[in-house]
């Protein structure tokens, strides 16, 4: 039986030159992602935004006409009903009251639940947020991601160089801005946990690119003098069969998750997805080129003499 | 690197045993745990609320009525300590969270002065100052006499404010007769509050929503309640209340509290005698019970409010002198009205309001529907995965299972004994490790294939393998494992729960996939002794 091999062995497929194309088209998805997000918007779920969410089972396939009337004649403001994976199950967003603060959201639950306990079966999920603590939670959930970021840099400084830390930030911020820029485009509701598949995003899209300056890294070591160009491909070429098969199996998993994970979930592994796909692109695209266009020191101290010979006879340069 | 010594091997064997003892529970019904000896590894994942159901809150004690409420109390000191010196003087009252007050003659301010002084005390708990920080600041300006509370007098009240709510709403929750209620402090004034498994999550946030703040007055005989709102003046000592049954109703009552709520000592529902309905039996301490005797021997004849919250429950006519300190309260209840009544007085009152600042229910069903599908994509995800490496190296493919397997089994086994909570990010995270788990492997196998490739003989191309690869297996598990110790210490509930599965899975598989896995194959090589390896 031979091996499945997404990737032959010995690729040397010319990264490097569509680096032009690829940060061209890169810088317009990024000019694009700001643009939607300050034309378009994140569509802020309650977790942000404050407000109340009502998760409701009906008997039967729920009536959302009729369950318009009847929201909409309690004069809540805008009120948004839509079914949430199944027929009989419902999803009510209730902004939250403009005046009376944390209790007046308590009277608005109180009101829903009355005119609602004729049709419903069960509340699957009632969730108050009010404005003091949404605030918090957006507060909480930036400096989260800019944190995270932050100290990867600041680990793979240490490991690395300061070029490939620049590159691993272009990268990080390429993906982060590319995520948001998908969410806005397809509306998902930016929630609590879209603040942890960004940081799995940036996680995983780190590790990518770190696997990937590894390579770089060790070949820096090997072949003294070889062009960077030539170098970083090699790098690129080498490691592309890893790339490729550890991005196949968690997207495997995350699209199982995706399936079959519930309505629940689906927004959050519907991010993932995307960001493992872009982390994947970026660490290729992006991050080696960055060490491309600002150089690195090949002195690596420390590391002079002696290798040159044991990593010949691995090359197939 | 193929070399293990012994003891290395005892251990990685005894903690993979370990692993898959302690992830056991979780494979078979709770109730079946139940004999099991104590030293048997016997505890099952908890399940986070929106797992099993059940409600969390994030309450706030409303501090400005409790500021409120203290400022009141220090305008009638004041008054007090001014009438008992014999100084006149117009404008007590407050005004901007200061309590103010003219003294009418220039002569007496400092006598004035001196008496409001002495009305207040020193905070009391605080250690750390030498001088006993007093809990008012007194300042005169000509005439003007101000009175502000200390910040020190803040902090305490809101601290032992926050404490005693704390306990107050244990004891309601409690009665509830839920199991594992968490109840703690957040920050300064938060109190938050997790309830497990709750058939009825309206009845948690009506106890908690109430302060039950309850008294007995007398109803003013000087008018009737329609005449004091039709005439838009109340008698001097009086304030219109209205029936809690009927808001539009209106009662004139007596603002001095002849017996207050906290001289209770039992309430309990029960069922009126003569006409079934359900009424809450209530009991005085002494004090009260002296109290009451003697408001219903001097008042025959006239009604008598039970107010709770500022609203009349309900206002009978005293037939008679009461002696044994102990009554009923009946005021058209439904027969879980009386119950959560009775439950809010022996709780007693919170000493101040509770803002629900955040809730989050999941109902049981929503709870078990996303365990199933997380199971489903669990399994689903884990046979892709299973699959597509056997598919890509073979033999080894298979190797990398195995410790993909191990590797659940720890994170479920490290869930378990540190009692660390699933949630349903949670699965995700356990979804996703499954994904990236391997990633480890995949490295590995594909530096050994390139080591074959530039014509090392089988055993040097693995030893280069896992020796090149672990470098790149810490830098990318590193960066991974920030990500979740940051989430792990910003996020909140269900992501928490996440970042700790994520956090787990992390460190759980680079030992199965990089060690465990290593040990195997030098296993393996030690009994066939391969001459080439087929990957």
């Amino acid at each position: 039986m031979r091996h499945l091999k997404l990737i032959s062995d010995d690729t040397h497929i010319p990264f490097v030159k569509f680096r032009r194309i690829a940060v061209a088209f890169s810088l317009l998805v990024i000019a694009a992602s700001v643009a939607l997000f300050f034309a378009r918007g994140l569509n802020f779920g309650i977790d942000f935004k404050g407000g109340i969410m009502i998760e409701i089972a009906t008997d039967g396939p729920a009536d959302l006409t009729q369950l318009r009337a009847t929201m909409g004649g309690l004069g809540l403001g805008e009120v948004q009903i839509q079914e949430f994976g199944q027929a009989d199950d419902v999803l009510i967003r209730i902004p939250s009251p403009a005046e009376g603060g944390e209790a007046a959201s308590q009277e608005v639950v109180n009101t829903v639940r009355a005119a609602l306990d004729d049709v419903v079966v069960e509340y699957r999920r009632v969730e108050v947020v009010g404005p003091q603590v949404s605030g918090e939670l957006v507060r909480s959930g930036v400096i989260a991601v800019v944190l995270a970021m932050a100290l990867m840099l600041v680990y793979i400084w240490f490991r690395f160089e300061w070029q490939f830390s620049l590159g691993a930030i272009v990268s990080l911020v390429h993906d982060v801005f590319a995520t948001i820029g998908i969410l806005c485009i397809l509306q998902i509701e930016f929630n609590l946990q879209m603040i942890a598949a960004i940081l799995t995003i940036v996680g995983y899209s780190m590790n990518d690119t770190v696997i990937v300056y590894d390579r770089v890294r060790e070949n820096l070591r090997k072949y003294k003098k070889m062009d960077l160009a030539e170098l970083v491909d090699l790098s690129i070429n080498q490691t592309l069969s890893r790339t490729v098969i550890t991005s196949g199996t968690t997207l495997l998993a995350l699209l199982a998750l995706f399936v079959f994970g519930g309505e629940v979930l689906r927004g959050f592994t519907f991010a993932m997805i995307f960001g493992i796909l872009v982390g994947t692109y970026s660490s290729i695209f992006i991050a080696a080129p960055v060490i491309l266009a600002v150089g690195v020191s090949r002195d690596w101290s420390g590391n002079t003499t002696g290798k040159t010979a044991e990593g010949k006879s691995g090359a197939k340069a | 690197m193929l070399h293990f010594e012994s003891w290395k091997i005892t251990l990685i064997v005894l903690l993979c045993a370990a692993g898959l003892a302690y992830s056991a529970p979780n494979f078979v019904p709770r109730d079946s745990l139940e004999g099991v000896p104590g030293w048997l590894p016997n505890q099952q994942i908890n399940l986070g609320l929106d797992l099993r159901g059940g409600s969390y809150m994030l309450l706030e004690v409303d501090t400005s009525s409790l500021i409120q409420d203290r400022l009141q109390s220090l305008v009638n000191d004041v008054r007090a300590a001014l009438r008992s010196e014999r100084i006149l003087y117009t404008g007590l009252g407050i005004r901007n969270s200061e309590v103010t007050v003219r003294i009418t003659q220039p002569d007496d301010v400092q006598k004035a002065r001196e008496a409001i002084d002495g009305v207040g005390t020193t905070v009391a708990g605080n250690v750390f100052s030498a001088v006993p920080e007093r809990d008012i600041a007194v300042s005169v300006n000509g005439q003007n006499i101000t009175v502000v509370l200390t910040e020190p007098a803040i902090v305490a009240r809101t601290q032992s404010a926050v404490q005693q709510s704390i306990e107050i709403v244990r004891r309601r929750i409690d009665e509830l007769g839920t199991t594992e209620p968490v109840i703690q402090q957040q920050g300064t004034s938060r109190i938050l509050v997790q309830v497990p498994g709750l058939d009825d999550p309206q009845r948690l946030k009506e106890l908690l929503g109430q302060t039950a703040k309850m008294n007995f007055r007398l109803v003013s005989n000087a008018m009737s309640g329609e005449q004091a709102l039709a005439t838009r003046t109340v008698p001097t000592g009086t304030e219109i209340l209205f029936m809690a049954e009927s808001p539009d109703v209106p009662v004139l009552v007596e603002r001095r509290i002849m017996v207050g709520g906290d001289r209770l000592v039992d309430a309990q529902p029960a069922f009126d005698q003569q006409t079934g309905a359900p009424v809450v039996n209530f009991r005085f301490d002494s004090t009260g019970a002296r109290q009451f005797g003697e408001v219903t021997r001097t008042s025959v004849g006239r009604p008598f409010a039970i107010v709770l919250d500022g609203k009349v429950i309900s206002a009978p006519v005293i037939r008679e002198p009461i002696m044994g300190g102990s009554g009923q309260i009946s005021g058209n209840f439904t027969v879980q009205a009386a119950n959560d009544l009775a439950i809010l007085l022996r709780a007693g009152a919170l000493p101040a309001p509770l803002n629900v600042l955040e809730e989050r229910t999941v109902g049981p069903g929503l709870g078990a529907d996303s365990i199933a599908a997380g199971e489903i994509a669990a399994v689903i995800g884990s046979v892709a995965v299973v699959a597509f490496m056997i598919a890509s190296y073979g033999f080894f493919g298979v190797l990398a299972v195995v410790a993909l397997t191990l590797n659940m089994a720890m994170i479920f086994a490290v869930l378990s004994v540190l009692q660390a909570t699933l949630t349903l990010p949670g699965i995700a995270g356990i979804v996703l490790t499954i994904g990236m788990a391997v990633d480890a492997n995949v490295l590995i196998y594909e530096r050994i294939r390139e080591e074959i490739a530039a014509g090392k003989s089988p055993v040097p191309a693995i030893e280069t393998g896992y020796n090149r690869a672990l470098s790149s297996i810490l830098d990318a598990n590193i960066t991974t494992l920030i990500s979740a110790a940051i989430l792990f210490q910003m996020g909140s509930g269900p992501v928490r729960g996440f970042a700790v599965t994520l956090g787990i899975g992390i460190i759980t598989s680079v030992f199965t996939a990089y060690t465990v896995n290593r040990l195997m194959l030098s296993v393996w090589i030690r009994h066939r002794r391969p001459k080439t390896i087929y990957l």
